[in-house]
Formats: structure tokens, sequence, C-alpha cells
């Protein structure tokens, strides 16, 4: 069997990683939306002399225990870490790194002090070795698949059957745990459920692919989904996608560059994540960026129609305006661009001495503009203390923003004329 | 065994004695810097840094291979430097919020320095003896010349601690009064971060990426418990820290196969505990302790109270109130009550008679002291805060245990001035429990 040139051994380690960031994915979009990343990552190291303990009692690697052992120290990091910020008034980050450095101190001390019985270094806790994975078969119905793999599977299995069956109120309690507690739900019990789920992954995730991967799997897909998305719904399959292309995408890498692989699947969703932040189309920078400068055009566009506006209204030369506003606080290159846009526009032209002056169009504009910006001014005076000289700025800020219905509604009251004596021109 | 502690103790080893002086003096500067990053909560930025650095290591033994030890330090610095900086950035310019952003610089970064640690170990050249060090520290391989700069590193931070200490503490407290005081606030701040980032570095070849966290958060959290003053802290923060470095690398010297930085944290811990436990204010103990002594208090005046109210309400009855005309008074169990009875009895306030009881002369006071409190509460409520005089006791309940002597004579004072405090002791504004019938 071959796709893309693998071998099965590299699908083999692909499905596992995708099986094991799903789940890690899926949990840390709670993680990441209740501002407790961190506690994805005290969780994953502290783990460790909960591991080494179910090592050292059964002697074995066997997984129940260590599911077990981990899942206990999980919760109990979780809830020593609140306990002490609440009973010993230690602040919440403070706390958590105090539980979770110590129980990792504990553990590596017990699993140095235990490596001659059992097989497990702090090293393959730390990386993983996701390119053993499948070394270590079992069978299963008769076919024979990894037993990372199967881990893995039940564990995404139930990560999954636990979000859809407690969604309402794992949900409810990741935006508001206020109002889940008001509303009758048990927000501590969802908390420590969650927290269970994190540790069990976790366990269960660390064998293959090593505590690093884990962290990253925990936060980073919930944080790029959370740029890309406005729903919880969204961002959890946006966060599950995220996480499977890293799997794919670091795989390649590292077989490509030879390498960790988990270490390149941590980099591959850190790149993901800093493209989401440049390219997200809501919340990335360069969307960002864009939106301003297109507002910023707009604005001065319209200050610029606006102000040929009032020079034709005082009578005076209409070149003189785009003097002025060459004075202004724009940029020379920003001012000519953008006349000339208008130019080509048809919103202004050049008269008989090659001046510029008002189209028609340029006119009906130039009105909503000028309209809107007197309409404010009278709402201003009307409504609130600011003396007459202080009205001109605000005003020049909401003239951009007025909405034809507002329009509408400040005409209602009569301003006619404005404040300072000038005419505030029809809606054309 | 034995002859391994006299020499570790009488110092005569160099290599010892080099060891025990680096080790001491990166746990006084990291307690020092830990309380100014703890009381900022920045605690677990130490945690990102310490993982950021990583590649800085690997770049640094690219670009320069494995003999220059001060290129890792400064490869480090650079890189852990740069993820402070990326955290800051998606604070302020992405809807990341600050755990996130700080999880995502600790794992990535990490993640890229496995990536290149691997792909230095398969060069032919490669090998890894330098970098796999910083990953669990290794505190027993010091050298003079990594004492040395430990050491100006310490007392560089010292010294800047100490020189912008009045700055420092407002940052730390109110950063925003600060800034409208004037300060710098943003430059302080990065001042503080870039002591932080030095401090890491410099301990990460001896602790380890991990446990240099803990050496930054937990003798700042452990110093916390004994003093509200920021000067205490910092001297306690400073010793726990050395003492913690000073004892856990001894012990890992002595006992086989326990690695130092582990055993370092582990002794950190140890101080946490211990003043988590037993710190004479904020400690769990001495928390208890006063919450014990404030329902002993509360329990012994409630009966009092209830004896005192009895009797004064039914003069005719006699001084004598049998118990379960005693339990009416207030929603308390009849063991409760018992408990609470049989402590007043052991103080020698209150008289048993069979099934009656009465108090005694200290008692009477007492209670008188604790009724006129009750009522002067009451009368202030009423005239002051609107309430009805039949919902004023219960408030007047949980308050009189703890009303100052000063603000007693005060109410009492103002309600004189106005006319309604007729006597010594004021009449109860609404009819006592337990006596209507």
């Amino acid at each position: 069997m071959s796709l893309l040139g693998l071998r099965t051994d590299d699908v083999w380690t692909i499905v596992t990683a995708i099986f094991c960031n799903v789940a890690c994915g899926l949990l840390g979009c709670y993680l990441v939306l209740r501002r407790m990343s961190l506690l994805g990552d005290a969780i994953s190291h502290a783990v460790l002399p909960g591991l080494a303990a179910a090592f050292l009692i059964t002697g074995s690697r066997a997984a129940l225990p260590m599911l077990a052992g981990a899942m206990v120290v999980g919760v109990l990091t979780a809830a020593c870490s609140a306990g002490l910020s609440r009973w010993g008034r230690v602040s919440e980050d403070a706390a958590m790194g105090v539980v979770f450095t110590s129980l990792f101190a504990l553990g590596v001390v017990m699993i140095t002090r235990a490596a001659s019985q059992v097989d497990l270094d702090a090293g393959c806790v730390l990386y993983g070795l996701i390119e053993f994975v499948p070394l270590d078969r079992v069978t299963v119905a008769g076919a024979e698949i990894p037993r990372a793999t199967l881990v893995l599977a039940v564990v995404l299995l139930l990560d999954v059957a636990l979000i859809l069956v407690f969604y309402k109120e794992l949900k409810i309690v990741a935006f508001d745990p206020y109002l889940a507690s008001a509303m009758g739900f048990n927000a501590s019990l969802v908390h420590y459920g969650l927290m269970a789920a994190v540790a069990m992954t976790t366990v269960a995730s660390f064998e293959s692919v090593g505590s690093i991967l884990v962290v990253a799997m925990l936060i980073a897909p919930g944080a790029t989904a959370q740029l890309l998305t406005e729903r919880l719904d969204h961002m959890l399959v946006a966060a599950a996608g995220v996480a499977a292309l890293a799997a794919v995408g670091g795989y390649l890498l590292a077989l490509e560059l030879n390498t960790s692989v988990a270490g390149m699947m941590s980099v591959a969703v850190g790149i993901e994540f800093a493209l989401a932040v440049m390219f997200a189309p809501r919340h990335g920078l360069l969307s960002k960026l864009f939106h301003n400068l297109s507002l910023s055009l707009r604005v001065e566009r319209e200050d610029l129609l606006g102000l040929f506006y009032r020079r034709a209204e005082a009578g005076a030369a209409a070149g003189a305006a785009a003097r002025e506003l060459q004075r202004g606080h724009a940029p020379r290159w920003r001012t000519r661009w953008v006349t000339s846009r208008l130019l080509r526009d048809g919103l202004l032209d050049r008269g008989a001495g090659g001046q510029l002056r008002l189209t028609p169009t340029g006119q009906r504009e130039a009105r909503r503009i000028v309209r809107s910006h007197r309409l404010w001014e009278s709402f201003l005076a009307d409504h609130t203390d600011l003396p007459l000289d202080h009205l001109h700025a605000p005003a020049e800020r909401m003239e951009h923003f007025l909405t034809p219905e507002i329009r509408a509604e400040l005409a209602e009251r009569d301003a006619q004329p404005d404040p300072h004596g000038r005419e505030i021109p029809d809606d054309a | 065994m034995n002859d391994d502690l006299i020499r570790l103790l009488t110092l005569r080893d160099e290599n010892s004695r080099v060891v025990l002086m680096g080790a001491g003096l990166l746990g006084l500067a990291s307690g020092v810097v830990g309380s100014m990053a703890v009381l900022r909560r920045r605690a677990l930025l130490g945690d990102a840094l310490a993982h950021a650095a990583l590649p800085g290591l690997c770049v640094a033994y690219l670009l320069l291979g494995d003999k220059n030890a001060s290129a890792f330090l400064l490869g480090a610095l650079v890189f852990g430097t740069l993820g402070v900086l990326v955290i800051s950035f998606l604070r302020h310019h992405t809807r990341i919020k600050e755990d996130a952003a700080i999880g995502l610089v600790l794992s990535t970064f990490f993640g890229l320095g496995i990536v290149l640690s691997r792909i230095i170990q398969n060069q032919p050249s490669g090998n890894r003896a330098g970098l796999d060090g910083f990953l669990y520290g290794k505190a027993a391989a010091m050298v003079r010349q990594d004492v040395l700069l430990i050491a100006a590193v310490a007392g560089t931070i010292l010294l800047v601690v100490t020189a912008l200490y009045k700055e420092f503490r407002l940052l730390c407290f109110d950063r925003d009064f600060a800034g409208t005081q004037g300060w710098p606030v943003k430059r302080l701040d990065i001042g503080l971060m870039g002591l932080l980032c030095v401090c890491t570095v410099i301990g990460l070849p001896a602790v380890g990426v991990v446990l240099m966290a803990a050496l930054l958060i937990i003798p700042a959290a452990a110093a916390r418990f004994w003093t509200d003053r920021l000067s205490i802290m910092l001297v306690i923060a400073g010793l726990f820290g050395m003492l913690s470095a000073l004892f856990g690398t001894a012990a890992s010297a002595l006992v086989a196969k326990l690695p130092a930085g582990p055993a370092v944290v582990l002794i950190a811990t140890g101080c946490f505990v211990v003043s988590l436990l037993l710190a004479p204010r904020r400690g769990l103990i001495a928390d208890a302790l006063r919450r014990l002594r404030l329902s002993r208090c509360v329990g012994r005046q409630n009966v009092l109270r209830a004896i005192f109210e009895l009797t004064e309400s039914d003069a005719s009855a006699g001084a004598w109130q049998p118990f379960d005309r005693l339990l009416r008074v207030r929603t308390w169990s009849s063991s409760a009550l018992d408990r609470e009875l049989k402590r007043a009895m052991g103080a020698g306030l209150v008289r048993e008679d069979g099934d009656r009881y009465s108090l005694t002369e200290r008692g009477a006071a007492e209670a008188a002291r604790v009724v006129r409190a009750h009522r002067l509460w009451e009368m202030y409520l009423i005239a002051h805060a609107d309430i009805a005089p039949d919902h004023v006791d219960r408030d007047a309940d949980q308050i009189e245990h703890v009303l100052p002597a000063d603000l007693i004579s005060r109410l009492e004072e103002r309600l004189r001035a106005q006319g309604r405090l007729p006597g010594d002791l004021p009449s109860s504004p609404h009819a006592i429990e337990g006596t209507s019938p």
C-alpha cells in the first residue's frame, strides 16, 4: 500500500497523530475559551508522577492503570491550583506554577530513581516516540493495528462522545460559568469532568507523541480556530481540521528534514496559527489593516467632497479647497491619489481654468456628508452641554457613519439651521 | 557516604564549592526576580521563556559549534526575548488571550527546538551533550567560569532591583497609577522582563527548562505568606531560593540517582508547603485557628444573649431559663445548644440547675455588652438604613460579635444626640424570638 510514496507504517503513524491531535484540539477549544490553556500545559506536565506511580505499582506499561493514575493526578492538579488560589490566597497563575512544577519535579525524581526497574525515561516523555508507534501492534477483530492507534482512537471517540452529549453544558460553562450556576448546572462538576478528559487525553497521547506535542495541540488549534470563526460548533470543526492538517503536514516535513516528528508537528501547528494571525478573514492582521486603510481612504474622500461643498457655499474659489486640504494632516500623495480617484469616478471634474469642482453626482454625495455633519452638530447643541466651538470635532468624526435612517430621525427634530447658522442641505 | 557529607560540609572540595556557590547565587537571584514576576501576575512567563530559549541554543550550536558556552546563552537570550515579544504582540494585537499566547509560544518554540536538536543529532559530527543538559539541568557540571557569570548576573539583578526598588514596587502593585504619576511604565515593564529573561537563561544549564520556572515561582509564592511588605518579601524569597538551591544541590551530590534540578524544586516546594501551613497571618493553620476562635466567640455570645433576653422579657419568671425555651430562641439544634452551654459553663459565664440555666455575674456583664451592641446596631439600621424593625435582627445578629468598642461609643453618641437612646441599655425594637406565645 502506498500513498504519496508513503509506506504502511507512515500511514499508521499519521493516522495515530491525527487521532491524537484532533482529540487534543477539540478539548483545547474549551480550554482556550475558558482562558485555561495553561491548565492544559500544567496537567500535561503534572501527570508524570501519576504515570510513574502506576508504573511502579503495576510494574508494567498497561494502559488502564496508567490512564487511571494520570487522571487522578490531573484532576488533583486542577483542584490543588484552584484550592491554593482560593484558600491560600496565591494568585491563580502562581498557584498553577507551584503545583505543576512541583509535581513534575516529583515525577522526574521517581522516574530517575526507578529507571532500572521500568523502561521509561524522561526524555521520551518530553519528545514522545511517535516514529515507533507502528512497531507495537495488537490484533483486534483479525486485523493487526498498532496499540497506540487503538488507544487513541478510543480516547478520541470518548472525547467526541463527551462533547456531543454535554455540548450544551460545556458551552454555557465555557462562556458564562456564573449564568450556568444560576441556571442550575453544576459548573464545577463540568469543570472537573473536562479536566479529567484533558488528563485522559494527555496521558493517552503522552506515550506516543510526548508532552510537547500535547501542549501544542491543546492550545494552538483552539486558538487558530478562535481567529477563524465566531461560533462554538464551527470552532470545534475548524480546530479539528487544523489539528489534522498539522499531523499530516508535520509528518511530511519531518520525513523531508529527517527530524523529530512530534517537534515538527508542533512547529506545523505554530505555522498554521501564524498564518491565521496574518490572513484570518475577520480577525487577521491583514484584513484589519485593509479595513483600516479603506476606512481612512473613505474618510479622506468624504472630507475632500465636504470641503469643496463648503467652499462653493462660501463662494470662495473652488481651487483653494484642494490647496487647503494639502496643508492638512494627510500626506500629499494620499490627497493627490484620492483626488485622482474622485476625478475618475466622476465626482469631481476640471472647470474652465483647470480648477477642480464638484460634478452633479459629486454635489449629491457632498450634500449627504455636509448634511450629516450639520445634523449631528445641531443634535449635539440641543442635547448636550457642549460649547458651540466644540461641536465641529465630534461631528467631523460622526459624519462618515450616519445612516439614512439616523439622518431622517435627526431631521425630524426640525434642526434647521445648524448651530453655526448655516443651512443644512437636503437629502437629495 | 559519611566522608562525602563531611567533604561537602567543609567545602574542602574545589568542585563542590563552585557548584554550591553557583546554585546558591542562582537561587537568590531567581527568588528576587521571581517575586516581582509573581506580584506582577507574570509567574508563568518564566516558564514560557525557558521553553522558548531552546531553539536559541540549537541555532547557536549550528552556527558556532559545541564549545562556545556564552554563545549558547546569547542564543537562548535572543530567542527567549523573541518569545516574550511574540506573547506581548499576540496579546495586544489579536483576540488571543494571554494564557493561550503563553502556551502557544511555549509549545511551538520548544517544538522548533526539538526539531533543530534532532537535526543536530543527525549530523555526522553531532552530539547533543551540550544540549541535553539544558532540559533537565546539570548543576554538577558547573565550572568556575559559569559561577563567575552567575555571580555577575545575580549581582547586576540585585543592583538593578535595589536601584529601581521604588519604581518596581509601584509597577507591581498598581501599574495604572504608576502610569498616571508619569513613570515610564512600559520601559520599566520591559526592564523587569529583561531581568526575568537574563535570570532564566543563566539558570537553564543548572536546573533545566521546566524547573527554572519553578525556581522563579515557588520561593516567591512561599515568601508572600510571611509578609505584606515587598522589601521583606524580596529578602525572604531570595533566602528561600538560595537555601533550596544549596540543599537541593547538596542532596543531589550525596544521594545517588537524585538529579539536582528536581531536588532543588522539591526542597523549594517543601518551603512553600511549610509557609502555606505555618505562616503567622496568611497561613492555613493560623487562618483555621482564627476562624475557630471567631466561631467559638459567636457561639458563646449567642447563648449569653439568648439567656439575657429571655430573662429580660419576662422578669416574673426569674433568672433561670429552661433548656426547651432557649432552644426556641434561635434556629439551633439541641446538640449545638448543649455544646455551647457546656462551653459557657466551663468559662464560668453560665450556671446550671438541672434543666435550667442562668447567667453568672460575669456572664451577665458580657451578655449586657453583646445585647447592647446588638440593639445599638439595630437602631442604627432603623434610623439610617431604612430597614424595617422586624428585619434588623438578622443583620445585627451577624455584626454584634465584631463591632469594635470605639464604633459602639460613636453609635451611642449619635443615637443619644438624636434623643433615641433613653436609658443605658436600649430596649429591643422588635419582639424577642421564642417569647411570644
